[in-house]
């Protein structure tokens, strides 16, 4: 059932830009047309495009903030979300208590 | 006469024509515009879901750039529950990395607050180790499911025991103290996972056991809000009315018996939540078509009345999705559709 609902109507996580648009539903609140212009003005790219693996892959290249399909020395897991927490501004829990466990606020 | 394929709310396929899909489109939406007392489904809505249904594809999806963000309840035990031999830490790199979810939830394969409580200290390492690894935001999540208070699993008396022996306050206290203790453990899980570091909190199938239940999710909410204004807190509901097992509770001044999803969702955001999920139970009597009109209508003043997003509950049984273990793609991909298209939410 998920996959049809995936397919159906979700915006695709990693593959696209479902993932960043989500976090900014659960850190910010935010509806779905302003989570979407919001983090496509972060992009710099379009609203459609988010929901464009072909585009989104490209971008997410560039901005090294992790891809399905990892590459070698890449940003993986903890570390891409290091990045992304600056890229949307936003604050990440568990970005921030690896800063606080490894004893200071890392800058990325 | 044309006939176009569709389903009962049991699953069984039937065939109707346009004229029979008009007719329990507006008798569905009319449904729960008389029972919540909201304005039913608008002329052009009931013509979109007619042409969703008309549709012969097998599978139909949202108009590019409409779609939604996907939550998750009882994410991890999916794959436990159809005997696939993966950990949960694998579960959710499947659902990372294979099946472009959007979001990702962490839970027990008890799936209730209450036995989570007590192997917190097994539970926070796998959330730590999964948030290493993994991108999409990570809630820890669980069923309030306050039967379990009750004995002889719990330490109270079972109300409903005592409702049919006429003890009525009895069974009120009970579930008083049932609240109390359901609090406790909500805001102990919340709390002790949202300092491993999971991006948020959610209670799922709230409000099952009625509206001590939901009185319960309530108050932990607005205790975790305080003590964690950053955290993200989602509510799904376990359908669409809430059940007066108590009769006489009350939170902010609104007695909780009673209220449907519009009225759910406005004591929800009250209390501190971040994202509403509204359940509208499937009707097996009745077809696809007149569930998911029921549905949309219900859902779709929800999401024009929130400050919050709303991702309705779109399981086995609820919302238009028919009520069988293996729902079929025809109907649950026009479900999708309906709720993006129709309803206007923010997620499902």
């Amino acid at each position: 059932m998920h996959i049809t609902h995936s397919i159906a109507s979700g915006m695709g996580g990693m593959r696209t830009a479902g993932d960043l648009v989500g976090r900014m539903q659960m850190s910010r609140g935010m509806k779905i047309k302003e989570a979407k212009e919001y983090v496509a003005n972060k992009l710099k790219v379009s609203v459609a495009d988010l929901a464009d693996p072909i585009v989104m892959n490209e971008v997410r290249e560039d901005l090294d903030i992790g891809r399905v399909n990892a590459l070698p020395r890449v940003s993986k897991g903890i570390d891409a979300k290091f990045r992304i927490a600056k890229l949307l501004d936003i604050e990440i829990n568990c970005v921030n208590m690896f800063k606080d466990r490894i004893g200071k606020k890392m800058e990325v | 006469m044309e006939k176009f394929y569709t389903r009962m709310g049991d699953g069984s396929a039937i065939e109707l024509s346009e004229s029979e899909l008009k007719r329990d489109l507006e008798e569905g939406t009319k449904d729960a515009a008389e029972r919540a007392k909201i304005p039913p489904l608008s002329e052009d809505d009931l013509r979109r879901l007619l042409d969703i249904y008309k549709c012969p594809d097998k599978s139909v999806g949202v108009e590019r750039g409409k779609e939604v963000i996907l939550s998750y309840d009882s994410g991890t035990t999916k794959f436990n529950r159809a005997n696939i031999s993966v950990s949960r830490l694998q579960s959710l790199q499947l659902y990372e990395r294979a099946l472009g979810a959007d979001t990702m939830e962490m839970g027990h394969m008890d799936y209730s607050y209450k036995p989570a409580k007590s192997i917190m200290w097994i539970e926070q390492p796998t959330l730590e180790q999964a948030l290493l690894v993994t991108i999409p935001a990570l809630f820890y999540g669980a069923m309030p499911n306050l039967g379990l208070y009750t004995q002889p699993d719990g330490p109270c008396s079972n109300p409903m025991e005592l409702i049919p022996q006429g003890k009525i306050p009895e069974a009120r206290a009970a579930q008083e103290e049932m609240v109390e203790h359901a609090v406790k453990d909500m805001v102990f899980v919340g709390s002790t996972m949202y300092e491993s570091g999971a991006d948020g909190i959610n209670f799922d199938t709230t409000a099952a056991a009625g509206d001590a239940e939901f009185l319960a999710v309530l108050r932990a909410i607005a205790i975790l809000r305080k003590k964690y204004p950053q955290m993200c807190i989602e509510v799904g509901m376990s359908g669409e009315f809430i059940l007066g097992m108590h009769g006489g509770l009350e939170y902010d001044g609104v007695r909780l018996a009673g209220l449907y999803p519009h009225k759910q969702l406005e004591l929800v955001e009250k209390a501190g939540a971040t994202i509403f999920g509204p359940a509208i139970n499937t009707n097996t009597d009745e077809s696809c078509p007149w569930n998911v009109a029921r549905s949309a209508t219900f859902a779709k003043i929800c999401g024009e009345n929130s400050h919050i997003p709303v991702h309705a509950n779109v399981g086995m049984g609820v919302e238009g999705i028919p009520v069988t273990l293996t729902p079929p793609v025809d109907s649950v991909s026009r479900v999708s559709k309906a709720m993006v298209e129709v309803a206007r939410l923010d997620g499902l």
